[in-house]
């Protein structure tokens, strides 16, 4: 029998929602209490799926934790998983982003703030530094959002292993078709409302981008204020928040497996951080962004909550389930791709990160 | 020298609450000391110092009672005898 497994990072630890039929769910945690998690990998490529959970602690600072029987035990690499090269003068303060890659089954990526790209070769226990990135000219000039300076969303590209696309806030959209060797800014079409020059390079507020599983060049991205697609594998983007209540938000997910269909949880604006109209929502299209269909059922109202950009996701069941936190420690649940919530989780702490996977 | 941890951070030293560590001479650089003592244990030093070698904004030293961030930091020099207390700061909600 299959189970599936909902991931929740939060400012106090890290809890695991386990369900067989995604109606009753139990509740493991906290692990790493009074640590935040805000990245979480579930790796399923081999028959025995790894955790690989970012933990931070606001005294003793970051590390990655491993554990391979779905988190009975943890294991820490003993020289510590993910650490700047003495040359850089640099330390990191925060891993952001854990995702296993798509081509080789040892090969994990890591991003953290500041603005770095990692690669491990071993599942995870140890990373490297990409230099091709750091040592990106436009570095200096990348900023920390309010979150932090991240790079939040690693895409290695399916049909091309050369291939990468990473996005920050802020800096914008980077994309590599060398291996990492060499990126260049990918932002055209993106605004940057907050800059005097709207359009400019580089600088832009990405807040969260989603590829497609059918069409594995079109993308998805939740910027700070405006919501885009690309066609191109970034190379280009257009508006798709037409229909949406507002293009505020954090958070895109991209369903695991059809084409076309992605969720986003809007937010009214940047400086009104709470759902719109007071209603928690989700906007689901069915059709790359043409048109959204607000998904309500089951979500409280009035909320004055919020949901961070890496606090949703979905597993690869059918239908598909999607996962949302909020920020007031809530964990919501739907088993019909939006049509229907159900709160699976609450009273924890504020809500960074949800990762979901079928196990078994 | 005698280097106290609090105990948070015991359980990476085996539940040793107290590391003995031994110097050359009368005096060493408190940053030696702590090289010394954490080089068998990677772990402990990572949470005390970041890979640049500086301490953690949170994480405070005190040699014979005094907050090492207003004698010098790390590059203070340090008595043979002396005890270190480690101790996290007062920060969170």
């Amino acid at each position: 029998m299959t189970q599936t497994l909902v991931a929740i990072g939060t400012r106090k630890g890290l809890w695991l929602a386990r369900s067989n039929d995604r109606n009753t769910w139990s509740l493991d945690g906290p692990h790493f209490l009074m640590r935040e998690v805000p990245s979480i990998g579930i790796d399923t490529r081999r028959e025995q799926p790894r955790l690989l959970v970012g933990v931070r602690s606001e005294h003793w600072g970051p590390t990655i934790m491993r554990s391979d029987d779905l988190g009975q035990s943890w294991d820490e690499t003993p020289e510590g998983a993910i650490h700047f090269p003495d040359d850089t003068d640099a330390a990191v303060e925060r891993v952001w982003q854990i995702t296993p890659d798509v081509h080789d089954d040892d090969v994990v990526w890591a991003s953290t703030e500041p603005q770095a790209l990692w690669r491990s070769a071993d599942r995870g226990e140890t990373f490297c530094l990409v230099r091709g990135l750091w040592d990106h000219p436009h570095r200096p000039e990348w900023g920390a959002g309010f979150g932090g300076a991240a790079i939040h969303t690693i895409l290695p590209d399916p049909t091309d292993s050369a291939e990468m696309l990473v996005a920050m806030s802020t800096g914008g959209v980077y994309r590599t078709v060398d291996r990492g060797d060499s990126w260049s800014a990918s932002n055209t079409g993106i605004k940057a409302p907050y800059q005097p020059d709207p359009w400019p390079e580089f600088g832009q507020c990405v807040h969260k981008v989603a590829r497609d599983s059918a069409i594995p060049a079109r993308l998805y991205a939740q910027n700070h204020h405006g919501v885009y697609r690309s066609d191109d594998n970034g190379g280009t983007w257009t508006s798709i928040a037409d229909g949406l209540p507002t293009d505020f938000g954090f958070t895109v997910v991209a369903h695991p497996t059809r084409g076309d269909t992605l969720w986003l949880i809007p937010v009214t604006a940047d400086s009104e951080r709470v759902p719109p109209g007071g209603q928690l929502q989700v906007q689901r299209s069915s059709d790359a962004g043409a048109s959204w269909v607000t998904c309500s059922a089951g979500l409280p109202a009035p909320s004055y909550t919020c949901v961070l950009r890496d606090a949703a996701a979905a597993d690869t069941n059918e239908p598909a389930g999607i996962y949302f936190g909020t920020r007031n420690g809530e964990v919501y649940a739907s088993g019909d791709e939006g049509e229907s919530f159900a709160r699976i989780a609450e009273q924890l702490p504020d809500v960074l990160c949800v990762r979901a996977a079928v196990i078994g | 020298m005698q280097i106290i941890l609090p105990a948070v951070l015991r359980e990476l030293a085996d539940g040793a609450g107290e590391l003995v560590v031994p110097i050359d001479g009368e005096a060493a650089l408190l940053r030696t000391i702590l090289d010394t003592a954490f080089v068998t244990r990677p772990l402990i030093g990572g949470r005390i110092r970041d890979e640049t070698g500086g301490l953690r904004r949170h994480v405070n030293v005190f040699v014979d009672g005094q907050d090492v961030r207003r004698r010098g930091g790390l590059d203070l020099l340090v008595r043979s005898g002396a005890v270190i207390h480690i101790l996290p700061s007062i920060a969170g909600g």
